[in-house]
This record gives structure tokens, C-alpha cells and sequence, in this order.
């Protein structure tokens, strides 16, 4: 299939923490950054879609932009936020109601572990007062008994962290930029075990933007536009292991991302073979190797040894977060699946600097989860 | 003092025989945990009360070694707090709970191990009594 939606221009405000920056400042940083990036002026863009978790109202950033008066949609989808943003950008292209839009994501979240009023997930509030309302215990969980199924060590989680600490090193955008050894990621604080300190990623602050126009009008603005060849978002059926859940039927299905991530292949014609760059929702280490299965790139259990032997690093046949993913950029909700857009982008072009995978990347992968059992994939092309 | 249960209506309580109490649809016999409403696999508002099966097998479990964010949590918070364990305890035919186990020594927990209900301290409410919730021990 023809493809019917491009990506001209990205832009990120750094993840990370800042002072004296709102969420909004970030965001209109970024819109500025991909603007300038695809070579058009904020007066010609027609509509935008902002996601966030911290900022009631994203599309507040026309005040530093130009009240120009254009749609501007707010969304909300936990973790996968950032990808609902991209496919209702998508979708408003494809639908022929504008030519010439953007996606932007932004927050500025508090440090620690993310909480809420558990009545607002649909679970009770005594949930919450016995300590279960929490997301880091559902990924110990989930890992713990995907290493005992699948046989994974704890030493591929070290390695998969250490792996994205590394990558953080040479990415001038990120939160994290200190290489960690296996041993230091390992012997950290044990906080739901068998996950450590050192594997779990943190809210952070940031922003990115994607300007996205009508694929046969690209060539107007750039001679390489990056194709988005699917967007997908979905959310968890019965019977899936999922986050905030007080119990689970005895009847057992595939998560959300595994159906976003078919569904995805699917619309793209494009089979995980066919992928040469992967972003991945690495929450923690666990997850990075749970979601190389759940999207395709490897059978259960595989993972020790592809990981053993570097084949998710830069050089490798699977890249996987080039760009430290979350672990090494921490995780503004809002933008935070824009973030892994901008990686892909660059990777495609070939402008990814030190990062850059060898061998001229056609395919890139981007897969985000989160509560309460949402995920979203995207699959762009040259 | 009194002991006072979690909440209302998930647990039978005083008893000598404590249950969970779940519900289960009349029309695809789906079984819940608390009772809801309406059945999420059929989404038929036909269900009834049905006093859950006293032991399972451990099906994942995990550690809480940081006090949890989420306000309010009933049990030691600060300095006085204690990590514990946390799993999904499958209770054959029914559901799997999640609840709090009375192991908390990783190398002493293993998926498959038979476990069985017990109704446990907590923490205190704002009245001074003991708050009791649900938990799970080897047996």
C-alpha cells in the first residue's frame, strides 16, 4: 500500500529536569525545534494534537506560538499518550481533513514513582490503602515470572540497562548520561525484586514534536521524508496480564501490545524480519526483554542469548533504544513516545550522529505501554 | 480494641472459615474478584455473591521494598515501614487474587507453591483499631 502520511520535521526539548521551564515552555521549544527541522512556519501548520499527563491543557502553547487559530486537540492515554497523539494526527491526514499538521507531547512530572487515586484506574479505593496501586510492582511481578517461564537471568536484565545507560552517553538529549557497570545496576537497591534501582527508568521533564503532512505533498518540504506506515493503539482484552489489576480470570490471552503490535505489521504489509531500528518501552529492564518477544523480534526465552551476545546494541542486527530509551531519557508521559519518534526519524535519515546504526536503516519500530493496559505501536519507513 | 476489615463486603469476617467474597455471572459463569456489577467477559449485569475457595497456587509474585506512593497506605509508612510480598494466587476454577503473602524471603517463594487464606493486621485507622486485610501463607 501507497503510503498516505509523512514525517517532515522532529524537535526535542532535552529530558531531564529544569528549573525555571514550564511544561508549555518545553512544548513550544520542541514545536519550534521540528518546525524549523521540516522548514515550514508555525502559520503554516493547520491543526496539531498535544498530549500530556501534568498540563490540563497542551494546546495552551498557541500563546507562544501564534493564536492562529487552527484545531488543536488535547489528549490523554497513560503511557501511551504520545502515541495516541501521533495516530490522531495520522488519522486527520489520512481523513483528508488538512494536509499539514503536528503531534507534540510535554510534561513535568514531580521525581518518584507515579501515583493516583486509584478510583480514577476503576479499581477500589482499599486497593490503594493495602499498598497494591502501584506500577513497579506489576513489572517485578510480570519479569519475575518471565524469567522463571522463558529462563532469563538476572544478569540480562543488568546488561539490557546497562546497554541504555551507554547509549544515554552519547545522546546529548538525555536525562541519564553516566555509563553504569552490570555490577553497580545489580548490587543497587532492591525495589521489586528481581528489580533494582538501576533498572527502573524515572518521571522526568521534556518535550518533542513531529510535524506530519500528506505523503504525496513531502516532497514540498524534504527529500527524505519519513513514512508513518502505521499507528496503532490498543488496550488490554480479557484474560491479559495487565497493570492495576486486583485479579485476573483464570482464562489467559496475549497483552495489549501484542495486538497493537500485530495490528500494526498488519496495516505496514511490514513483518518484524523487515525492522532494522527498534524503540521499546524499557519502564525496566524486565520490560525491554518481555517486549522483544511481545513485538515479534524473538521467541520467549531467546532474549538471554541475543542480549548475551550484543545484538540489541547499536552494531547489533536487533538496535534496540539507540537513544538509552527510557531508562537513560526517563519518562516525561507526554512526550515520551515522540521522543522515540525523533530517534527513529534521525536513524532513517542517517543523522543520528554517534548513535547512527550501520548499513542504511530503511525500517524503524516504536512500541509504548502503560496503565491501566494501554499500548501503542508505530512503524515508519524511508 | 476492635478489629475493623479492610472494607466492606471483601471478606466474611469475623469468621472461623474467612472467605473472599467474589461474584460470579448466572449467564457465562465468569467469577470476579471483589464482587462487581457486571460481567467483564459477557457484560451482563446478572451477577451473584460467591464466597471464594480458601487455598490456590501461587501463580507470579514480586517485592514492595519502598513504601507505596498511592495515599492513603493503611499499613507503616516513614521509617517504620515494612517491605513485603505481594502475588496472584490462583484458586482453581475461580480467579486469581491479587494479595499480600506472608513469605517475604525471595529465595522462599516459588510459583506453584499451595497457598492459603488469612485475614492479617494491617495498620491502625484514625479511631486507634486495628484495620485486618487479606493475605495468603504457605501451607
Amino acid at each position: 500500500m501507497n503510503p498516505e502520511v509523512a514525517i517532515i520535521g522532529v524537535g526535542l526539548h532535552p529530558f531531564g529536569r529544569f528549573a525555571g521551564l514550564s511544561g508549555i515552555d518545553m512544548g513550544a521549544i520542541a514545536i519550534r525545534r521540528a518546525l524549523a527541522d521540516a522548514g515550514v512556519e508555525w502559520r503554516d501548520i493547520q491543526f496539531a494534537v498535544g498530549g500530556s499527563y501534568e498540563v490540563d491543557n497542551p494546546d495552551a502553547v498557541v500563546a507562544l506560538m501564534g493564536l492562529t487559530g487552527i484545531q488543536f486537540t488535547d489528549v490523554y492515554n497513560g503511557c501511551a499518550t504520545a502515541a495516541s497523539a501521533l495516530a490522531l494526527a495520522a488519522q486527520t491526514i489520512r481523513l483528508g481533513d488538512h494536509d499539514l499538521g503536528l503531534a507534540v507531547g510535554m510534561d513535568k512530572h514531580l521525581p518518584g514513582a507515579f501515583s493516583a487515586d486509584p478510583r480514577n484506574y476503576a479499581c477500589p479505593s482499599w486497593y490503594g490503602e493495602m499498598g497494591h496501586f502501584i506500577t513497579t510492582k506489576f513489572f517485578g511481578m510480570k519479569i519475575n515470572k518471565y524469567m522463571t517461564d522463558h529462563g532469563i537471568s538476572h544478569e540480562t536484565l543488568a546488561r539490557v540497562a546497562a546497554k541504555n545507560y551507554r547509549n544515554g552517553v552519547i545522546n546529548p538529549n538525555a536525562f541519564r548520561r553516566k555509563a553504569l557497570s552490570e555490577e553497580e545496576i545489580l548490587n543497587s537497591a532492591m525495589l521489586n525484586y528481581p528489580l533494582t534501582q538501576y533498572m527502573f527508568c524515572s518521571p522526568d521533564e521534556g518535550a518533542a514534536a513531529v510535524v506530519l503532512c500528506k505523503a504525496e505533498k513531502a516532497h514540498l518540504y524534504t527529500d527524505t521524508p519519513i513514512y508513518l506506515r502505521a499507528s496503532t493503539v490498543r488496550t488490554r482484552r480479557l484474560g491479559a496480564f495487565e497493570v492495576h489489576s486486583p485479579w485476573l480470570p483464570i482464562e489467559e490471552t496475549v497483552g495489549a501490545t501484542v495486538d497493537a503490535s500485530r495490528a500494526a505489521y498488519e496495516l505496514a504489509g511490514i513483518g518484524p524480519e523487515d525492522v532494522d531500528v527498534i524503540q521499546l518501552q524499557d519502564t525496566d529492564a524486565g520490560s525491554e526483554v518481555i517486549h522483544m518477544a511481545e513485538n515479534g523480534f524473538c521467541p520467549d526465552g531467546e532474549q538471554e542469548k541475543l542480549i548475551a551476545e550484543g545484538t540489541t546494541e547499536i552494531g547489533g542486527r536487533l538496535p534496540i533504544n539507540t537513544d538509552g530509551g527510557l531508562i537513560a531519557n526517563g519518562e516525561p508521559i507526554g512526550a515520551s513516545g515522540l521522543r522515540q519518534i525523533h530517534e527513529i526519524v534521525h536513524q532513517l535519515r542517517g543523522t543520528a550522529g554517534e548513535r547512527q546504526v550501520p548499513g542504511n536503516p530503511r525500517v524503524g519500530y516504536t512500541q509504548l505501554y502503560g496503565a491501566p493496559g494501554t499500548a501503542g505501536v508505530s512503524i515508519l519507513s524511508l | 480494641m476492635a478489629q475493623v476489615p479492610l472494607a466492606a463486603g471483601l471478606f466474611s469476617w469475623p469468621s472461623d472459615d474467612p472467605r473472599l467474597l467474589g461474584s460470579e455471572c448466572s449467564a457465562c459463569a465468569m467469577v470476579t474478584f471483589p464482587s462487581q456489577d457486571s460481567c467483564p467477559r459477557c457484560a451482563l449485569t446478572e451477577m451473584v455473591s460467591k464466597p471464594l475457595a480458601r487455598r490456590g497456587r501461587l501463580w507470579a509474585w514480586t517485592t514492595q521494598n519502598f513504601p507505596p506512593p498511592s495515599p492513603p497506605y493503611a499499613g507503616a509508612s516513614g521509617k517504620d515501614f515494612k517491605p513485603f510480598a505481594v502475588g496472584y494466587v490462583e484458586l482453581s476454577g475461580e480467579v486469581k487474587v491479587e494479595a499480600r503473602l506472608m513469605e517475604t524471603d525471595p529465595a522462599k517463594l516459588q510459583n506453584g507453591m499451595e497457598m492459603e487464606l488469612v485475614i492479617v493486621p494491617l495498620g491502625k485507622n484514625t479511631d486507634g483499631d486495628d484495620i485486618v486485610t487479606f493475605a495468603f501463607t504457605a501451607c
